[in-house]
């Protein structure tokens, strides 16, 4: 009896294992099987009716038949088009980045110097726009940005352009549209590292004779060195990828490699071609992921 | 204590804000615009507002929209909290680096790549269970459950590891099971930040059109979806009018959450203060 209790105990997962059984198996079958079968599927080849794919393996008359066509990943290593976007999206991302670094971190500093008791009020300022709708605040800039929008007619009015600048469906509104957005994810991780600074190190460097600016440099910006890894890779990952903002705010000379997913998949109705494309986008993103992970995992393990 | 360049930190924190604030300000204006041309003005009306209550697409797709949200907000707040604990308590077991990557992907990850291999596994599924059949409400739901897990799970596990393990060290002593001291002591002290995420969750979902568009079939078109076929073409004065709507109830609702949750922290500070200078005393 004694010995059964015991098998049993071993072939029933112990409540622990249980636990981590729940969410694992919920994410491990929604978010890690699908990217196998986008890797799959991605070698396979556009037919009509459904699905509108051929299956990989095939048996016919007792002989397995697997077709991987490679013609997908040839026809984008090839076409200067598809390397062109790629190559696109990575500067846009990188722009964006940056812009929203050198936006983000006066913004996050002064917050992080506030009075304690005004920083929390400040921050939830910051945040509000991350709750109201994304599309929303996109849209928002469509009336700011037209030829005949409320900036061009601001500035004509100033007297400062006679001719309207051309910033609506142009690069120039995909920058500030991912700039507008992503900001607050540049702002969070940069002053969560700023305020928790120790100030009396600044304190040294001001008594022993460092001017404000050296002791910026030497002290202040190392010390949240990990805070702009973490808000850069907020933005960037995101932003390679991204659909909405060139779509509605970019011109046809934008060339983005979501908006490219987005038209073989919902225009051209080739979901082994959006695959290999999307294979292709997290091949470019499997590094900036990586170290995202990284500091992520560093950080709830020091909190 | 060294401070700031005063003038510099308002000019700073003045320019910042405005560029966060105007182009909603200016949306939420524009919104009481008679003209259709959204950026002349000709005088004030509601009657964008009007037309919005007449607008039966709109009305269906915004009532999709809050029944997957309600949906979404609890399913990822009942997986997102054990998610959140495990990470935050159960140490590195095997499989770990996997398993926080999981959580940590979606958070960064292109949306677009989410919606596609997502879509993928519903399709193969159908073909080789026969479930889901089709794409709707169901499938919509559990795509964007997937995405707001990573969001309760982060923001449950940073709570969870604030918390003082004394209680919990108590009960297990008074010899509670670890079920029980879950229930009854951790959940009940996480619980701010379990409204927490399930209003992120919730208005996570509302907004959600990338995920959304792969994941919905015919006759399950959401408020998104309907709102990016119509400002994709341009300007449209009834949107400005349904963006009106929507701000104004977030920001009342996070306002108010914030502003409950802030008293309900300072009450509960200041009863840990008498208690400890009752037992002073």
């Amino acid at each position: 009896m004694k010995k059964l209790r015991k098998m049993l105990a071993r072939a029933v997962p112990s409540g622990r294992t249980g636990v981590i059984a729940f969410p694992f198996a919920f994410l491990f079958l929604f978010f890690f099987v699908p990217f196998i079968l986008v890797i799959g599927i991605s070698f396979s080849q556009q037919q009509m009716g459904i699905p509108p794919y051929t299956p990989l393996a095939e048996l016919k008359e007792g002989v397995l038949n697997i077709a991987l066509n490679l013609s997908h990943y040839q026809f984008l290593w090839n076409d200067d088009l598809y390397i062109a976007t790629y190559l696109s999206s990575l500067k846009m991302a990188l722009i964006s980045t940056f812009l929203c670094l050198l936006i983000g971190y006066p913004i996050a500093y002064y917050i992080a110097r506030a009075e304690p008791s005004t920083r929390n009020t400040l921050m939830m300022l910051v945040m509000l726009p991350f709750w109201t709708s994304f599309l929303i605040r996109v849209y928002a800039w469509v009336a700011i940005l037209k030829n005949d929008g409320l900036l061009n007619n601001f500035l004509i009015w100033l007297g400062l352009i006679h001719e309207p600048l051309r910033l609506y469906h142009t690069n120039w509104g995909v920058y500030i549209g991912m700039v507008y957005s992503y900001l607050p994810f540049m702002i969070m991780p940069l002053y969560a590292h700023l305020v928790k600074m120790d100030l009396s190190l600044l304190e040294a460097a001001y008594d022993l004779g460092a001017k404000p600016w050296r002791a910026f440099f030497q002290v202040t910006l190392p010390l949240s060195k990990n805070g702009i890894i973490a808000g850069s890779l907020l933005v960037f990952i995101p932003a390679v990828g991204e659909y909405v903002i060139p779509e509605l705010l970019g011109g046809s000379e934008t060339l983005m490699i979501g908006r490219q997913m987005w038209s073989e998949f919902f225009e051209n109705n080739d979901w082994p071609m959006a695959s290999a494309v999307t294979c292709a986008m997290v091949i470019l993103l499997l590094v900036p992921m990586a170290l995202f992970q990284h500091y992520q995992t560093k950080e709830m393990e020091e909190s | 204590m060294i401070k700031p360049n005063k003038t510099l930190s308002v000019t700073v924190l003045g320019a910042g804000y405005l560029f966060l604030y105007l182009p909603i300000v200016l949306l939420v204006i524009y919104s009481f615009n008679e003209s259709k041309l959204v950026t002349l003005w000709s005088g004030f009306s509601t009657k964008w507002y009007a037309a919005l209550l007449e607008d039966d697409e709109l009305i269906s797709a915004a009532w999709l929209s809050i029944r997957i949200a309600l949906l979404t907000a609890t399913a990822s707040v009942v997986v997102g909290t054990v998610a959140g604990f495990v990470l935050a308590r159960f140490g590195r077991f095997r499989l770990f680096t996997l398993f926080s990557a999981m959580i940590n992907a979606p958070l960064v990850m292109p949306e677009v790549i989410i919606g596609i291999s997502m879509l993928l596994l519903f399709v193969q599924m159908g073909q080789l269970l026969g479930w889901p059949q089709g794409r709707g409400l169901m499938t919509i739901w559990i795509g964007h459950t997937t995405l707001c897990v990573s969001y309760v799970a982060i923001i449950v596990q940073s709570r969870v590891r604030e918390l003082d393990m004394s209680l919990e060290e108590a009960a297990m002593d008074l010899g509670a099971t670890p079920g029980k001291i879950f229930f009854a002591i951790t959940l009940p002290l996480i619980s701010q930040a379990l409204v927490s995420g399930w209003l992120l969750s919730f208005t996570l979902s509302l907004d959600d059109l990338v995920l959304t568009a792969f994941l919905s079939g015919p006759g399950s078109t959401t408020l998104p979806l309907v709102v990016f076929s119509r400002v994709r073409l341009g300007l449209n004065p009834e949107m400005n009018a349904l963006a009106t709507l929507f701000i104004s109830s977030v920001t009342i609702g996070v306002v108010a959450v914030n502003w409950y949750m802030r008293a309900a922290e300072r009450k509960l500070a200041r009863e840990m203060r008498m208690a400890f200078a009752a037992e002073a005393a």
